[in-house]
């Protein structure tokens, strides 16, 4: 338990420098800041996103030609688990509803409420239990312009900045606009926000935003809305129903080209069935158990794009699927955490980045793509990088120095979780460093849609992770949470009218864009093995796989 | 195979599979009572999918905080039964483990709004409360540390911010539930108290609502609408001109008060 001797000597290296570094840190001298011109060369020659090595073109579909990394272009270059032919919708178990929501994370949930709000009845359709989502883990907090030396237009100054000024200016518009009504509606759903005495909301800054409007509850703020929404949710039997561990495999279409439900699978008993619906909601979460380029997440279990390979194969664009977000500090050591998220408030309290000479390689509050781009080009150019007993590579976040420049207490005071995440292991982060490497954090990109959250064929809807284009290139802390709220409800809202004012109904469910798009790959040559959307991530050893001989994966699925 | 590492890309990301030290001993767990040797230095989830298991339940964020994976255990020779999550908990020698991923526990159907933050609204929505025995089984089995006995005795003096406050790392993972002699669903109580507590204990946050009035009243539509028609050389000078909230902004106001 804890480092080995071997990394307890390289430690002694990171202890010899300390003093001096956090000397430096006291004067307020901090290891200079890129020019605009490094940040690009760097970037360039060592972020993910900009190299050409696994990524490539997608050959069909409406993003044709389109370059993303090749775990995603697998995922969308391939067959359905079922093909249509063997799909009889006269035969399938069927239900109907009015609207199908189809994810059951935040963005689900807010729907689902919204739509039933609105008078509708409601199917909540999700792989895994209601609440398996990204949702749980965001711990950081929500931003919402509600103070009164803030705004929505200085919240949305702040988000088109950290976008590299490449959002969709429309939907940056809604999110900032809508965020003190989300703020508001959980406030009277009764989530317990972090607040002063008078009830005014306790708000910090976040990195990128120029105004303090980051409200939290406590480092679970993303737990306590979901436990919130999925309770309020379970207070509506009467018109929401929730089916668990119901995979979308499919969305249906019908003859006029309008989203009228899905495909569902029962991945307990592997039986098909079908949800008739007037609208649908893809709500689905982002890709991050695909490993794009081989790294760690700090994703959930069930990030595995299928609402993406769902809504792709329907027909909708995909907007900004180029860009990923890696967060620069994931656990690299003990294997047990790795990927495991270390919050930007670490290096924000004052930890040094150090390579394994224990000198600074980086100023720690470059944007985050910038500082992934650093701690790459610092293991793998420079070769400075430590590597643990199984190969990974990292450098040390010197929490120690927290403890020396806040006084002692604050790393158990502020980072109450890190503490006993690494206690576990037998590593004293308030005594010893953090040995960390960038981790697959977040889709940037997604379904493209509009303010509305309608996507381009009719009836259908997508909130969330899953889409793309709120947060550009690159995504600000705290506007995640905000992003599945504020579209979530959007989404649920319109689906809702939607579906009211559907005068003759949705006609008879059909699969035939999906025979159109098995007849696109088959000309593009796509080899038949390939099977999506993968619903869940395969960890099975090559050695037991070899001795599964009679085992049969439909893609990652046995 | 997209769950392995890129070998084209491996030079820069290793994956998020366990890869093994030389040399790291297999240690016996039996996983329902079947034994298998594991590697002894991972966690209990990813030794059950070490020794071939896929999961579809138990399994969830893996970080833990999602509450899908509960596991009881004994250890051979030892009567003790312990409680754990399976991402957070590295496996024993002799570990004899079960996993809880559901446990039948009824939610009171209820509308917020009606309900006051009493120990009325509590005692009529989860009677059973009142049965606690005092045994202190639900604390023990807590995964989070959660003093769940406290925050059920304050449940049954109708003290909703303490219960509320106690209970706020709750994962709602069931293994109190699952312990309970008196059939208690404490994480139900829990939640239900925890809502009323941010309903109608907390105070409401005035400057909130002041902002939704305005919101709703149109007041940002323009200034929201302008910056939407903005190109990308206007937006820019607009956010590197925009003026920085101080870390310490007591008093602090912006000059610039045209947007706010």
């Amino acid at each position: 338990m804890g480092y080995t001797p071997e990394m307890k000597e390289l430690i002694k290296r990171v202890e010899a420098t300390r003093a001096e570094r956090v000397e430096r840190t006291r004067r307020g001298e901090y290891f200079p800041a890129m020019t605009l011109d490094e940040r690009a060369e760097v970037l360039g020659r060592f972020h993910p996103d900009y190299k050409e090595a696994g990524r490539r073109a997608v050959k069909v579909g409406p993003n044709k030609g389109d370059v993303y990394p090749e775990e995603f272009v697998e995922q969308l270059e391939a067959y359905p688990r079922i093909h249509p032919d063997r799909v009889d919708f006269g035969a399938l178990p069927t239900s109907e509803t009015d609207v199908l929501v189809i994810g059951g994370g935040g963005a689900g949930s807010s729907a689902a409420l919204r739509a039933a709000e609105n008078g509708c009845r409601v199917v909540l359709a999700t792989k895994l239990r209601h609440g398996d989502a990204n949702t749980v883990m965001a711990e950081g907090g929500i931003q919402g312009a509600d103070q009164e030396v803030d705004s929505p237009y200085f919240h949305y100054l702040d988000v088109i900045g950290g976008g590299h000024f490449t959002n969709r200016p429309e939907l940056v518009a809604a999110l900032t606009h809508d965020a003190p009504l989300v703020m508001s509606w959980l406030e009277s759903l009764g989530m317990m926000f972090d607040k002063e005495p008078d009830g005014r909301m306790r708000v910090r800054h976040g990195g990128g935003t120029s105004r303090k409007r980051m409200h939290s509850a406590g480092d679970m703020t993303g737990s306590e809305i979901m436990r919130v929404l999925r309770d309020e949710v379970r207070n509506r039997p009467d018109a929401i129903e929730v089916m668990e561990f119901s995979a979308a495999v499919e969305l249906l279409k019908d003859a006029q080209g309008r989203a009228c439900g899905a495909l569902l699978y029962n991945l307990e008993t592997e039986a098909y069935f079908v949800v008739r619906a007037r609208a649908v909601v893809l709500a689905t979460g982002g890709f991050g158990r695909l490993h794009v380029q081989g790294f760690a997440t700090t994703n959930h279990y069930g990030a595995t794009a299928d609402g993406l390979v769902l809504g792709y194969r329907a027909g909708v664009s995909l907007d900004f699927m180029h860009s990923t977000q890696y967060h620069p500090t994931g656990a690299a050591f003990p294997e047990q955490n790795v990927g495991l998220l270390i919050t930007e408030k670490v290096r924000g309290l004052g930890a040094n980045l150090v390579n394994i000479d224990g000198e600074q390689f980086v100023f720690e509050r470059e944007p985050r793509d910038v500082e992934s781009a650093a701690i790459i080009r610092e293991c793998v150019e420079r070769a400075r990088g430590v590597t643990t007993p199984v190969g990974r590579l990292g450098v040390w976040l010197d929490s120690p120095m927290i403890e020396e420049l806040e006084g002692p207490g604050t790393v158990e005071r502020e980072l109450p979780a890190k503490f006993v995440q690494f206690m576990r292991y037998g590593i004293d982060i308030r005594k010893e460093p953090m040995l960390v490497y960038p981790t697959l954090h977040y889709q940037n990109g997604g379904l493209k849609i509009t303010a509305d959250a309608e996507t381009s064929v009719p009836g259908l809807f997508a909130a969330g992770e899953v889409t793309g284009g709120v947060h550009g290139e690159n995504r600000l802390m705290g506007n995640s949470l905000l992003d599945i709220t504020v579209f979530g409800r959007r989404a649920g809202t319109n689906a809702a009218a939607y579906a009211q004012n559907l005068e003759d109904g949705p006609g008879e469910p059909a699969l035939d864009h999906v025979r159109a798009f098995i007849a696109d790959l088959e000309a593009g040559g796509v080899g038949r093995d390939r099977i999506s959307p993968m619903l869940i991530p395969d960890y099975t050893t090559p050695e037991v796989r070899q001795r599964q001989l009679t085992a049969h994966y439909l893609g990652t699925l046995r | 195979m997209s769950a392995q590492p890129n070998e084209k890309v491996q030079v820069i990301a290793s994956g998020d599979r366990t890869i093994l030290p030389e040399g790291t001993r297999m240690i016996p767990v039996y996983i329902m009572g079947k034994k298998y040797l594991l590697p002894e230095t991972l966690t209990i989830q990813k030794a059950i999918e070490y020794a071939g298991y896929q999961f579809i339940r138990a399994c969830g964020c893996r970080g833990g905080i999602c509450g899908a994976c509960p596991t009881v255990w004994r250890v051979k020779g030892d009567y003790q039964l312990h409680f754990g999550l399976a991402c957070q908990t590295v496996i024993e020698e002799e570990m004899v483990l079960a996993q809880l991923p559901f446990f039948p526990a009824n939610k009171a159907v209820y509308d917020l709004e009606q309900l006051q933050a009493t120990g009325e609204a509590i005692a009529s929505l989860y009677p059973e409360v009142m049965k606690c025995v005092g045994c202190n089984t639900c604390t023990r089995a807590c995964p989070m540390d959660i003093d769940v006995m406290e925050y059920i005795n304050a449940a049954m003096r109708g003290d909703v911010a303490r219960t509320a406050r106690v209970s706020f790392d709750c994962i709602q993972c069931g293994l109190c539930s699952a312990r309970c002699p008196a059939q208690i669903a404490h994480y139900h109580v829990a939640q239900l108290c925890r809502r009323l507590y941010g309903r109608y204990v907390l105070p409401r946050a005035e400057h909130l609502a002041s902002r939704v009035d305005e919101i709703q009243a149109g007041k940002y539509d323009g200034f929201l609408e302008e910056l939407t028609r903005m190109d990308e050389d206007q937006l820019r000078k607009l956010y590197v001109e925009r003026e920085v909230e101080p870390l310490d902004s007591e008093g602090w106001e912006p000059g610039d008060k045209r947007y706010l």
